[in-house]
C-alpha cells in the first residue's frame, strides 16, 4: 500500500547532518578559522554586519562560516541573534566629521581641506586575475605616511557656508526604530534611512542605477565618500558625561544634487545621504541616490512613477531577509490550497465541456 | 530540552507584552489588522514567523502545543516549529486536537470541532484581503476605515461573469461581525464555515507584514457571496481511502505514473483517530469498512 510521504523528523535530522558535512567540505582540506574569514573576507564580513544591523566582525565571520558563504543566509543568522539581545541604551550620534579616515574622496572638488585620500580601493586596479595569489604569499609592505592631524571637514559643510546647499538642521527628537515599531507609511526620512542602511545591497544598487538611467533622475555628484573609524560614546547618567565604549568602521556618502529653489529662496543644491557599517562604498553611494530620489515630495518635485521614488515600494521590498523568506516559502507544501484550486478547475472545465456539448 | 540561553518561548518578556497588547486590541476589534513590531525569528519570513510570535506570546509552561501544516502534524515545517517550542519553551506537545490548548496551524482548521479554552493560531502570509486588488497599504487601510469594500464585490462579480462562479478556492474573504473584511489565511474555503461561531479563540499572525488580527469566540463570520451565487464550501468529491470519511478535507496523492490517485484526509490526527476507531477506507490494509 502506498503511504503518503510527508517528510518528518528523521528526514529533517538526516538533512541537517548532510548539510553539516557539506559545509565542512573535503576534510583533508584545512578548516577555515573565524579569524581567517574576519581578516581575509573583510568585505563579506562588512556586508553581513551592515545588512544584519549588528557590528560584530567575529559573529559575522561565524555566520559566514555557518552559512557556507551564502551572505544572505549569514545576514539572517545575525538578525535572528540580534533580535534576542537586550538593549542597554542608545549611543550619542557618532561624529563622522571627526572620523579617522582611511579613504576620503570628493568628486566635486579637485582638492579640499583634509585632501583626497584614496585608501585601500579596488578603483584603479586592473581587473586581471592575479595568479600569484593562488600560491600563498605575503604582499610587500605598503608605503607608510604619518597620519595627517588636520581636520577633514565635510564637503557639504563647505558648501553650506556659502548657502549653496540646503540646510539640514540638527534634530533633537529620538530617531525612530523600525526593529522596535511597525513600519507605518508615510515614513520619515530618518526611518527611510534606517531601512536603507540595512537594505539588500543588490536591491539598493539596482534602484540607484535606475535613477541614473532616468527613472527618477536626481543628477547626483558624489560630494564626498569617506571610510574610517569613529568613536562610539554613551552618556552614563551616573557619571554625567559621555564615555567612549569603542570604535566602529563606517562608510559615509554625501551626494550633491540638482537644485531646489522657490520665489522666496534662491536655488541651492540638495542632499542625498548614505551611511553604512563597515567598508561598503557601493552600498553607501546607492543608498544616498535612493534617499535623494525618495525625497521628491519634500523638495516639491514631480512623482514620475519611478520605483526609486516610491516610498512604499522601496521600503516594503528592500529587506533581503523578508524577501528571501517569503520567496522561498513557496517551496513549502501547499497541497491543501492546490487541491482546492484543482477541484475548482476540474469543475469549471466540466461545466464548460457540458455547455459546449449542449450547444452542439 | 530547554535552551537556557533564551527566555521561555524564545522571545523576551517585553516583546511578549507588546504582542499581547496587540492581541488584546485585535480581539477587541474583530477582523481589524493591528500593526505590531514583528521581530526577526530564527526561522525565515513566510515560514510562520507571525504564528510563532503569537504562539510564543500565548504559551505558558502548562500549555500543550499542537503544530500542523496542511492539516498534518508530520509535515516538515510543522515538525520544525514544534521542535522550536519544545526546545525554547519545554512545553508538552501533542498531535491530538482535543488535547491541545494551543494549536498553531498553516492552511487548515482541524476537522474535530474546537472547544472553549483552546487557542488556534494561524500563520498568515498576506493579511490584507484587498492586497491583490490594491497593492498600496496606504490605500487599503483607508478602504477598511471607510468600510469601502465595493472593489472586492466587483472582483467576485467579475469571477462569476467570467467563470460562472467565484474562482477563489482558498483564502476566501470573510466579513467579521458585520464590519471588517478579513483574509482567513490560505485555508481552503471548505474550512470557512468553521471560522464562524467557533468556541475557540482564533488568532492570526503575519510576521513579515507585521500584522495581528483575531476572531473572538462565537463570532459572526460570513463568507462573501451573492444571493443568487451563495457561498459553497467545496472539497474533492471522494471518501478518504484510509478512514472512509466522507466529510473531511482530502489531499490527492498520485500513486503511479499512469495517473492513479488516492484521496486521504489532510488532517492526520482526524484520520488516525478514525482508523483507531475501526473505520476503514477503500485502500485500508484490512479492506473495506467492517
Amino acid at each position: 500500500m502506498y503511504v503518503a510521504v510527508k517528510g518528518g523528523e528523521r528526514a529533517i535530522d538526516a538533512a541537517h547532518a548532510w548539510l553539516a558535512e557539506e559545509r565542512r567540505g573535503d576534510p583533508s582540506v584545512p578548516e577555515l578559522t573565524l579569524a581567517q574569514i574576519r581578516e581575509q573576507m573583510a568585505l563579506a564580513v562588512n556586508r553581513v554586519m551592515a545588512e544584519g544591523s549588528l557590528y560584530d566582525p567575529d559573529l559575522a565571520a561565524l555566520a559566514i562560516k555557518q552559512a557556507r558563504g551564502d551572505l544572505i543566509e549569514a545576514v539572517f543568522l545575525i538578525r535572528a541573534y540580534r533580535t534576542t539581545l537586550p538593549r542597554f541604551g542608545a549611543s550619542r550620534p557618532v561624529d563622522t566629521a571627526a572620523m579617522a579616515v582611511d579613504r576620503r574622496v570628493s568628486a566635486t572638488f579637485k582638492d579640499l581641506p583634509g585632501g583626497q585620500v584614496l585608501g585601500p580601493t579596488f578603483d584603479y586596479t586592473h581587473r586581471l586575475l592575479d595568479f600569484a595569489l593562488a600560491a600563498e604569499g605575503t604582499p610587500p609592505p605598503a608605503p607608510m605616511a604619518p597620519a595627517p592631524d588636520e581636520p577633514v571637514p565635510h564637503v557639504t559643510g563647505l558648501l553650506d557656508r556659502d548657502g549653496l546647499i540646503e540646510r539640514q538642521p540638527a534634530e533633537d527628537t529620538p530617531a525612530p526604530d523600525l526593529t522596535r515599531q511597525p513600519l507605518e507609511l508615510p515614513a520619515s526620512r530618518a526611518l527611510r534611512l534606517q531601512a536603507l542602511a540595512r537594505a539588500d545591497e543588490g536591491f539598493t544598487l539596482s534602484l540607484a542605477y535606475s535613477t541614473q538611467r532616468g527613472y527618477g533622475r536626481t543628477h547626483a555628484f558624489v560630494g564626498e565618500l569617506r571610510i574610517g573609524r569613529v568613536a562610539v560614546e554613551v552618556e552614563l547618567p551616573e557619571l554625567g558625561f559621555a564615555v567612549e565604549i569603542g570604535e566602529v568602521e563606517l562608510t559615509e556618502c554625501d551626494t550633491v544634487n540638482q537644485f531646489k529653489g522657490s520665489k522666496t529662496e534662491p536655488p541651492q543644491f540638495t542632499r542625498g545621504y548614505g551611511l553604512v557599517m563597515g567598508q561598503s562604498e557601493r552600498k553607501a553611494i546607492s543608498m544616498s541616490l535612493v534617499d535623494r530620489a525618495l525625497r521628491w515630495q519634500e523638495l516639491g518635485e514631480d512623482f514620475t512613477g519611478a520605483p526609486a521614488q516610491d516610498e512604499e515600494f522601496v521600503l516594503s521590498h528592500c529587506d533581503n531577509i523578508q524577501s528571501t523568506g517569503f520567496l522561498e516559502h513557496i517551496k513549502l507544501p501547499h497541497y491543501v490550497d492546490f487541491q482546492a484550486e484543482l477541484e475548482l478547475v476540474r469543475r469549471m472545465r466540466r461545466e464548460a465541456v457540458q455547455m459546449q456539448e449542449a450547444a452542439e | 530540552m530547554t535552551d537556557q540561553a533564551y527566555n521561555f518561548a524564545y522571545l523576551d518578556e517585553q516583546t511578549k507584552r507588546m504582542i499581547r497588547r496587540a492581541l488584546l486590541k485585535a480581539l477587541a476589534i474583530p477582523g481589524y489588522q493591528v500593526p505590531f513590531a514583528s521581530r526577526e525569528m530564527p526561522m525565515p519570513y513566510g515560514w510562520g514567523t507571525g504564528g510563532a510570535q503569537v504562539t510564543a506570546a500565548c504559551l505558558t509552561p502548562d500549555d500543550r502545543l499542537k503544530v500542523i501544516d496542511q492539516g498534518a502534524d508530520d509535515t516538515t515545517n510543522a515538525v520544525s516549529i514544534r521542535r522550536f517550542f519544545q526546545r525554547t519553551a519545554g512545553v508538552e506537545t501533542t498531535e491530538r486536537t482535543a488535547e491541545a490548548t494551543v494549536i498553531q496551524t498553516r492552511h487548515r482548521i482541524p476537522e474535530q470541532p474546537l472547544s472553549e479554552g483552546q487557542i488556534l493560531v494561524y500563520q498568515v502570509p498576506i493579511p490584507e484581503p484587498l492586497r491583490f486588488l490594491e497593492p498600496r497599504e496606504t490605500e487599503t487601510r483607508k478602504m477598511h476605515e471607510l468600510e469601502e469594500y465595493g472593489l472586492m464585490h466587483v472582483k467576485l462579480y467579475e469571477d462569476i461573469a467570467r467563470h460562472g462562479e467565484i474562482a477563489t478556492a482558498y483564502a476566501y474573504p470573510v466579513r467579521v461581525e458585520g464590519r471588517y473584511v478579513m483574509d482567513p489565511s490560505p485555508i481552503p474555503k471548505f474550512d470557512n464555515p468553521k471560522l464562524a461561531g467557533n468556541p475557540a479563540i482564533q488568532l492570526f499572525g503575519a510576521g513579515r507584514e507585521a500584522r495581528i488580527y483575531a476572531v473572538p469566540p462565537y463570532s459572526d463570520v460570513v463568507s462573501l457571496d451573492f444571493e443568487d451565487h451563495p457561498f459553497v464550501a467545496s472539497k474533492a468529491d471522494h471518501e478518504c481511502d484510509l478512514c472512509g470519511s466522507a466529510g473531511s478535507y482530502l489531499d490527492e496523492v498520485i500513486t503511479d505514473d499512469r495517473g492513479t490517485r488516492m484521496f486521504v484526509c489532510s488532517d492526520t490526527d482526524f484520520c488516525a483517530s478514525r482508523q483507531a476507531q475501526g473505520h476503514r477506507g477503500r485502500l485500508s490494509p484490512q479492506g473495506a469498512t467492517p
